[in-house]
């Protein structure tokens, strides 16, 4: 294929006619979440060494141990998502050989594993990684609004882009699992609910600052429960054997 | 009616009432009296600690009641837990509904104590349907219920380990589960004697890594054996040929969690909710226009209305301002206002209806949703987790990602309308797994009953763009040197609606 410059050079140096003539091909490069090759980066490449940590490898041991002996593979989503949060919170090459090392598997098929599922992320992200969910329930209780105040409040970075800093990484997600706490966000591990424009900088600020703000709900309820009081399991559970029948009473 | 024309008569005209009467006094049948579902008291409620206004821990999880003589329940057999699970009527909470008493016997064919294999309990805890949101509020609040949950259906098919696959972003949940599981081997109450009764049985936590697909059973299975969560072909079922090869059953959490209550409770307790054939209490998940969203477990066949009244305090600014609601999670149609009046929250009605229960995960869109875009970000959805493996899904979703993103704007032809919804009945049904018909199904929905709205879209966009080639471009954007074949559409003018 042509490049663009040069393209652009052939349409000055013909005249008006010949532009009918159009290029062959037109096709744009195909556009998706992230890019499913790699290439050698000197911050990525498979020469920068990677091994677990005396306390990461007994974590692996026990997970390993969990799958019959004959499935070792079995782990390798575990292992690698054990990898990637020493790795600073991304999969790199060596993460994904290590773990084919350890698990005698080809490293393909370590590969197909890491750039199948969405939360291995092959390449660096910031120390805080801000995950807003816009799927629909979240996108009817204005997540759209969120998202938009989250790239301003980071200085109008896109999603998928890192700040200059590295402080934060933001991208949009698909469906979390809060869907009666929309709208929500993810930083990190914890799941930030009930989110508003105001709630959302102050979420922000404290992850600047270095602090943990109040995980869950932002607006004042606990977990799921109908915020203008309980409709259910009001009153005190039953205890063992209440209810039963006569032969578990 | 009977009964109805008589007490109309029991107005002012006593003389007339009584001759009434005596006239029609023969006819001896009642209508019977009319069963309104919902309203289930707390002492029926299976998850006390939904809220997690308790300890989750092994502690309070035995002061309310769970793991209460376990082993006598594990004493009673296999045949008697999965009788007990008939005679309950408990039907897969995951979606599809599939019987779980039939589908748990299907472990236990005749011989099966002849093979060597071990067994598997696989309960799905990859919970990432949009609108959903259930699961994860058992596991944070009663993950003894899940374990327990698994040692009981786990001693029902015979299982020798159950493997729970919790998404990776539930981390929360995860540690509660992880926890709860630790305790349980602690006290004994699962490993090698489990509580005692001589069954062996081991629980694991098996954390996922963000893929909607892995919520597919046989999908699910792949990715715990370390590989991209592609469907597999059945058959094999996976209760012939599953994980590692061996008879493996996938059951939601909810299903398994409320077994060991039913068994302790008794089927015909569980079975006292909700319609024939569809009974039981459930988890519901209530978002978008509430008032108030929640989770609430409640009866089955309570009545949509009643349950978004009752328990999330009605539709933002009135019922009247509803637009629609989609009733069981992202991959079901949605239901316009006139049908969500009287549906109950149940699997027969909702289907009748032209919609599914799915997840019990209520989606609720008023008069200011754009139903278009609400859809159209679905069909992101759906495009962004094909999983890439059949061809009618992998790219059906992505032309009908981009068509529906189109008619959000009204870039488009009348006629798109119709190749758009045989293009959903091509991806339907076609597919390995469902994904490729829970894509299609919510653009059939809108179609069937938001099509005036996409029409006007288009009617509004060429008014102000003019004339649209087919694929969206604009006749104005063409360069006027070329020549524009017909069949692009651009010279194409759509006959008058009436």
């Amino acid at each position: 294929m042509l490049s663009l410059p040069r393209v652009a050079r052939l349409l000055a140096a013909v005249p008006r006619r010949a532009v009918i003539a159009r290029p062959i091909s037109t096709a744009q490069p195909r556009r998706s979440d992230a890019l499913f090759v790699h290439r050698d980066t000197p911050y990525n490449n498979p020469s920068i060494p990677f091994e677990f940590t005396l306390e990461n490898m007994k974590q692996a041991e026990e997970i390993i141990s969990h799958y019959p002996k004959q499935y070792k593979k079995a782990a390798v989503i575990p292992l690698l998502d054990l990898g990637q949060r020493q790795n600073k919170g991304w999969t790199s090459i060596s993460v994904m050989n290590y773990v084919a090392k350890l698990l005698e598997m080809p490293p393909m098929r370590v590969y197909e594993v890491a750039t199948f599922y969405t939360m291995f992320n092959r390449s660096p992200i910031g120390t805080n990684f801000v995950q807003v969910c816009t799927t629909t329930p979240c996108m009817l209780c204005g997540s759209t609004n969120i998202l938009n105040t989250v790239s301003e409040h980071l200085g109008g970075i896109k999603p998928g882009e890192t700040t200059k800093d590295g402080k934060f990484t933001l991208i949009e997600v698909e469906c979390q699992g809060a869907c009666s706490n929309a709208p929500m966000m993810v930083i990190n591990d914890d799941f930030y609910e009930d989110l508003t424009p105001e709630s959302t900088r102050k979420i922000l600020d404290a992850f600047a600052k270095g602090e943990k703000p109040k995980v869950g709900p932002q607006s004042g309820r606990k977990t799921s429960e109908n915020s203008a009081g309980l409709t259910s399991l009001t009153t005190k559970p039953y205890g063992p054997g209440e209810h039963c029948s006569p032969e578990f009473s | 009616m009977m009964s109805v024309s008589s007490r109309s008569l029991a107005g002012p005209s006593g003389l007339m009432r009584s001759r009434h009467i005596i006239s029609r006094s023969f006819a001896t049948v009642q209508d019977p009296p009319v069963r309104r579902y919902g309203g289930l008291k707390d002492q029926d409620r299976i998850f006390t600690n939904l809220y997690c206004k308790h300890d989750h821990g092994l502690k309070g999880a035995q002061s309310r009641g769970d793991w209460h003589r376990t082993k006598d329940i594990l004493a009673k057999g296999d045949s008697w837990i999965i009788q007990s699970i008939k005679d309950s009527g408990l039907r897969g909470r995951g979606g599809a509904g599939f019987p779980s008493g039939l589908k748990w016997s299907f472990m236990n064919k005749p011989g099966w104590e002849k093979d060597p294999r071990p067994r598997y309990l696989v309960v799905n805890a990859d919970e990432g349907e949009p609108g959903t949101c259930k699961d994860r509020e058992i596991m944070r609040g009663d993950p003894h219920k899940l374990v327990e949950g698994c040692l009981v259906a786990g001693r029902a098919m015979n299982a020798t380990a159950a493997y729970i696959y919790i998404r990776g972003e539930f981390v929360q949940e995860a540690n509660h589960v992880q926890q709860a599981i630790t305790e349980a081997y602690k006290a004994g109450l699962i490993g090698p004697d489990a509580c005692g009764s001589g069954y062996g049985f081991d629980v694991y936590l098996h954390r996922g890594a963000g893929a909607y697909i892995c919520g597919e059973e046989t999908a699910l299975i792949e990715s715990i054996e370390g590989k991209q969560g592609k469907p597999r072909l059945k058959p094999p079922f996976p209760a012939d040929v599953g994980l590692f090869g061996c008879p493996t059953t996938v059951a939601n959490v909810e299903t398994v969690a409320v077994a060991p209550t039913i068994c302790r409770r008794g089927g015909s307790w569980f079975a006292g909710f909700g319609r024939e054939r569809n009974q039981g209490t459930k988890v519901f998940c209530i978002s978008g226009h509430v008032n108030n969203p929640c989770v609430v477990e409640d009866e089955m066949s309570i009545p949509l209305k009643d349950l978004i009244e009752k328990h999330c305090g009605g539709v933002r600014g009135g019922w009247d301002n509803l637009l629609g609601i989609i009733p069981g999670g992202s991959s079901v149609p949605v239901l316009p206002i006139k049908d969500c009046g009287e549906v109950l929250m149940d699997y027969d009605s909702l289907k009748d209806a032209g919609s599914g229960l799915g997840t019990g995960a209520v989606i609720v869109m008023d008069k200011s949703t754009d139903i278009v875009a609400a859809i159209a970000r679905f069909a992101h959805f759906y495009k962004h987790e094909s999983c890439g493996q059949c061809t009618p899904c992998r790219e059906g979703t992505t032309w009908m990602m981009n068509m529906m993103d189109r008619f959000v704007e009204g870039r488009g032809h009348q006629r798109e309308i119709d190749m758009l919804y045989e293009l959903t009945k091509q991806v339907e049904g076609r597919t390995i797994c469902a994904l490729g018909d829970a894509a299609a199904w919510p653009i059939q929905g809108l179609l069937r009953h938001f099509r005036p709205e996409v029409e006007k879209r288009i009617d509004q966009f060429r008014l102000q763009n003019g004339p649209v080639l087919f694929g969206g471009r604009l006749k104005s954007e063409v360069d006027p040197h070329l020549a524009l074949p017909d069949n692009l559409g651009g010279n194409l003018v759509d006959a008058p609606r009436v």
